[in-house]
C-alpha cells in the first residue's frame, strides 16, 4: 500500500456554479464547461466540467450506464438522433482562441473530425465498413485529410497497423474487417483514428479486449503523438491500471455527474467519494508479478476444491436514469448515507490541489477507503 | 481413474481460413462445475477455438464431444436440441443481440424456444435482468439504446434464460466496471456453486483469471503450448 498524502484539514470551497460561459483554464486544448446530454426530457449527462492541456491524459472512469460514452460522442458532436446536447465544448484552434463545438454546424464538424479531434468508439465493429479492407479504409481516411498520393496514402496505412502490433501489416491491410480477431479490430481502429494526428484524441474503452503487454503498446503509441504534436487524450477505462500507469487526472462519474475529479494519483490512494472507493475495493487481489500458484500459471488454485473468495461488489444496483433518487443518486448503496444526502444534492467542493469532490460526508472517508466496503462478519 | 466423462472432451482441433491455421490440434476438457481458463495473446485462435467448440464454425479436424455425444458429425437440426446446454456469450457485446428485439424478448427469446414460457415467464426475464444487474426497466430498450455494459450484461442473462450446463464466455465482462464486474463474477460463482454449471472462460485480465478460474490453458500462435 503506497503511502497516501493526507488531505489538508482546511474546510472544502464551494467551486463556482458551473456556466458555459465560464473561461478555459489557461492553456487548455479542450474545455468543457456544464455539458448536459438529454434524450428528450430524460438528462443522463448532468453537468460535466472539466480541461484536459497539451500532452495531458484524462481518464473517465464510472459505473456501467454512467454516460462516459455519451460523453465521448458528446466532444464530436457524435450523438445518437433524439438527442439535446447543452453546455460548451471548446476546442483550441489558436492560442486564446476556441473554437464551440456545441451547436456546431455539420460541416463546421466535419472539418474538425479526424485531424483536430477524433474518437474510438467502444464499439471497434461500428468503426469499421464491413465491406473494405482495413488498410483501405485507413488510407481513405490520410487521402480525406491530406491530398497525398495513392501510394503514399497506402504506406502509412500500413505504418499504423504495424505501430499498434498487428502482425505483418502490409498482408493484414488487405482483409477485411471480420477477417481479424477481436483485439486485432480494436487496435485497427485505434490505427485509423490517430493516422491524421489530431490534437486530442477520445478513447472509448480502447484497450478491452487486449492483454497486458498489446495495451501498454497501444498506449504507447497513443502517448507518441502527444509527445511529438502535444495532443491530449481522453481515455474512458475500467481498467484502474490503466488509470494508474497511463493518466494525469482521473474523473469519476455516477449516473451521469461527477463524483469526483483531481490528479490520478491523488484520487486513486486518497479517494474522497465513497463511490471511487467502492471501484477500488471491486478489483481481484492484485496479479503477482511472479505468477506463482494461480490458474494463469497453470497449476490448480491454491486451496484446491475450496470456493474462491467473493468479490467484495458494491451492495444494489446503478440507478436507472428515468428513476434517480433525489439528492445524491449514490445514497441507496452508499454505507455513510445519512438524511442530508437524501435531500440535497452534494458539491462539488474542492478539497486540495485540483481535487473536487461530490460528496457531503468526504471528510468522513476512511484510509484505507476500501474499508468501506469490506465485507463484515455478521 | 480415466472412468469419469469430461462435460466437454476436445481433441486435435483444427481450424484453417484458407491457407491459414487458426487453430492447430487443440485439446482440453472440461469438467461439470469447472472453470477452465483459455489464455493467450490477440490473435492466438481463442475465439476460433471457441467458435468450432459450439459447432457456429464447423471445425476442419478434430472431435468435440459435449455430455459424452461427438457434436462434429451431428447436422445442424440434430445439434438444435443441445444448443441451449451450451451457451456462449460472446467477445462483443452488442453481437450477442439481435438489434431488432428489445432486451425483453431477447432473454425470453431462449424459453420460448424450449417451450418453458409460461405465466411466469415475465417474472423470470425480469429476475435474470435483475441478476446481472440490470434493472429490468431495461427490457424495454432495444440493444443500441444501452450502454456497452449494459450490453454485455443483457447478453449474459439471455445465455443464462436457457439454463445452460456449459457457458462459453469470450471475454465476458471486458466492457464492466469493476464493480459491475465483481458483481457478475460472484453471480457466475454461485451459478456453478448451487448447479453446477462448467464455464470456458477467455479474459485477457491476469487478476481476474487468476481469482476465477480452477485451471488455464495457453495458446500461442494455435496451439496449446506448456504454461
Ligand atoms: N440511444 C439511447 N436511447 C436511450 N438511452 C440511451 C441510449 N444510449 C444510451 N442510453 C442510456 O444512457 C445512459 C448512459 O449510456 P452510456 O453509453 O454513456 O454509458 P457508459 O458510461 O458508457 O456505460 P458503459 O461503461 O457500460 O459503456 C445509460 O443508462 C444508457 O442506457
Ligand atoms: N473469418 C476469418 N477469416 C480469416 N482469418 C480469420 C478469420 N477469423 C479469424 N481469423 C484469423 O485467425 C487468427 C485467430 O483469430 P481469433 O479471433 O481466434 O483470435 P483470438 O485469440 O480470439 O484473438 P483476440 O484476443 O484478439 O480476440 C487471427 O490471425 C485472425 O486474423
Ligand atoms: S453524499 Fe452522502 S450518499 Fe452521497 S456519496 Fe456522500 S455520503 Fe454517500
Ligand atoms: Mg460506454
Ligand atoms: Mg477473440
Amino acid at each position: 500500500m503506497p503511502d497516501a498524502p493526507l488531505a489538508p484539514r482546511t474546510p472544502p470551497s464551494a467551486s463556482p456554479p458551473p456556466s458555459p460561459r465560464a473561461p478555459a483554464a489557461p492553456g487548455a486544448l479542450l474545455s468543457v464547461r456544464d455539458l448536459r446530454v438529454a434524450f428528450g426530457a430524460l438528462e443522463v449527462v448532468r453537468g460535466l466540467s472539466f480541461d484536459v492541456r497539451p500532452r495531458e491524459v484524462l481518464a473517465l472512469v464510472g459505473e456501467s450506464g454512467a454516460g462516459k460514452s455519451l460523453t465521448a460522442r458528446a466532444l464530436l458532436g457524435m450523438l445518437p438522433r433524439g438527442t439535446t446536447t447543452s453546455g460548451s465544448v471548446r476546442l483550441r484552434d489558436a492560442p486564446g482562441s476556441y473554437a464551440e463545438l456545441v451547436g456546431a454546424t455539420r460541416p463546421a464538424l466535419a472539418a474538425l473530425r479526424g485531424r483536430r479531434i477524433a474518437l474510438v468508439p467502444q464499439d471497434a465493429l461500428s468503426a469499421l465498413s464491413p465491406v473494405h479492407p482495413v488498410g483501405d479504409q485507413l488510407a481513405a481516411a490520410v487521402r480525406s485529410v491530406d491530398g497525398v498520393s495513392r501510394s503514399q496514402a497506402r504506406a502509412r496505412a500500413v505504418a499504423a497497423l504495424d505501430r499498434v502490433g498487428i502482425p505483418d501489416a502490409a498482408r493484414r491491410a488487405r482483409a477485411y474487417p471480420h477477417e481479424y480477431s477481436g483485439g486485432m479490430r480494436q487496435r485497427a481502429v485505434i490505427a485509423m483514428a490517430t493516422i491524421n494526428e489530431p490534437d486530442v484524441v477520445v478513447a472509448d474503452e480502447p484497450t478491452t479486449a487486449l492483454d497486458a503487454d498489446l495495451r501498454d503498446q497501444v498506449l504507447r503509441v497513443l502517448g507518441e503523438q502527444r509527445e511529438a504534436v502535444g495532443a491530449a487524450l481522453v481515455l474512458v477505462t475500467h481498467d484502474l491500471g490503466v488509470v494508474r500507469g497511463h493518466t494525469d487526472r482521473v474523473l469519476v462519474m455516477y449516473a451521469g455527474r461527477q463524483v469526483e475529479q483531481g490528479p490520478t494519483r491523488r484520487v486513486l490512494d486518497r479517494p474522497r467519494a465513497p463511490y471511487t472507493a467502492g471501484l477500488l475495493a471491486s478489483l481481484p487481489p492484485a496479479d503477482s508479478e511472479d505468477g506463482e500458484d494461480g490458474p494463469a500459471g497453470g497449476a490448480p488454485r491454491p486451496g484446491g476444491s475450496g470456493r474462491r473468495r467473493r468479490l467484495p461488489a458494491l451492495p444494489g444496483t446503478p440507478p436507472v436514469p428515468d428513476a434517480l433518487p433525489p439528492g445524491c443518486a449514490f445514497a441507496p448503496r452508499c454505507p455513510l448515507a445519512e438524511d442530508r444526502c437524501r435531500r440535497e444534492e452534494p458539491g462539488p467542493w474542492t478539497v486540495g490541489d485540483g481535487h473536487e469532490v461530490s460528496c457531503h460526508r468526504w471528510d468522513d472517508v476512511p484510509y484505507p477507503a476500501t474499508e468501506l466496503f469490506l465485507e463484515r462478519p455478521a | 481413474m480415466n472412468q469419469h466423462t469430461a462435460l466437454l472432451d476436445v481433441r486435435d482441433l483444427v481450424v484453417r481460413y484458407g491457407a491459414v491455421t487458426a487453430v492447430d490440434h487443440v485439446s482440453f476438457t472440461v469438467d461439470a462445475g469447472e472453470t477452465l481458463a483459455l489464455n493467450g495473446p490477440s490473435g492466438c485462435g481463442k475465439s476460433s477455438t471457441v467458435a468450432a467448440v459450439l459447432q457456429l464454425r464447423r471445425p476442419e479436424n478434430g472431435s468435440v464431444r459435449f455430455e459424452g455425444r461427438e457434436l462434429t458429425t451431428l447436422s445442424e437440426r440434430e445439434l438444435r436440441p443441445l444448443r441451449p446446454r451450451m451457451q456462449p456469450v460472446f467477445q462483443d457485446p452488442y453481437g450477442s443481440l439481435s438489434p431488432r428485439h428489445r432486451i425483453r424478448d431477447a432473454v425470453a427469446e431462449p424459453l420460448r424456444v424450449q417451450g418453458r414460457w409460461d405465466a411466469a415467464g415475465p417474472a423470470r426475464v425480469a429476475a435474470l435482468l435483475d441478476r446481472v444487474g440490470l434493472d429490468p426497466a431495461y427490457g424495454d430498450r432495444f440493444p443500441h439504446e444501452l450502454s456497452g455494459g449494459q450490453c454485455q450484461r443483457a447478453g449474459i442473462a439471455r445465455a443464462l434464460a436457457s439454463e445452460p450446463r456449459l457457458l462459453v464466455l469470450d471475454e465476458p465482462v471486458s466492457a464492466l466496471d469493476p464493480s459491475v464486474r465483481a458483481g457478475v463474477l460472484n453471480l457466475l460463482a454461485d451459478l456453478q456453486d448451487d448447479l453446477g454449471l462448467a464455464y470456458l472462460f477467455i479474459c485477457h485480465d491476469r487478476a481476474v483469471v487468476r481469482h476465477f478460474a480452477d485451471r488455464a490453458v495457453e495458446m500461442r500462435g494455435g496451439r496449446l503450448v506448456p504454461a
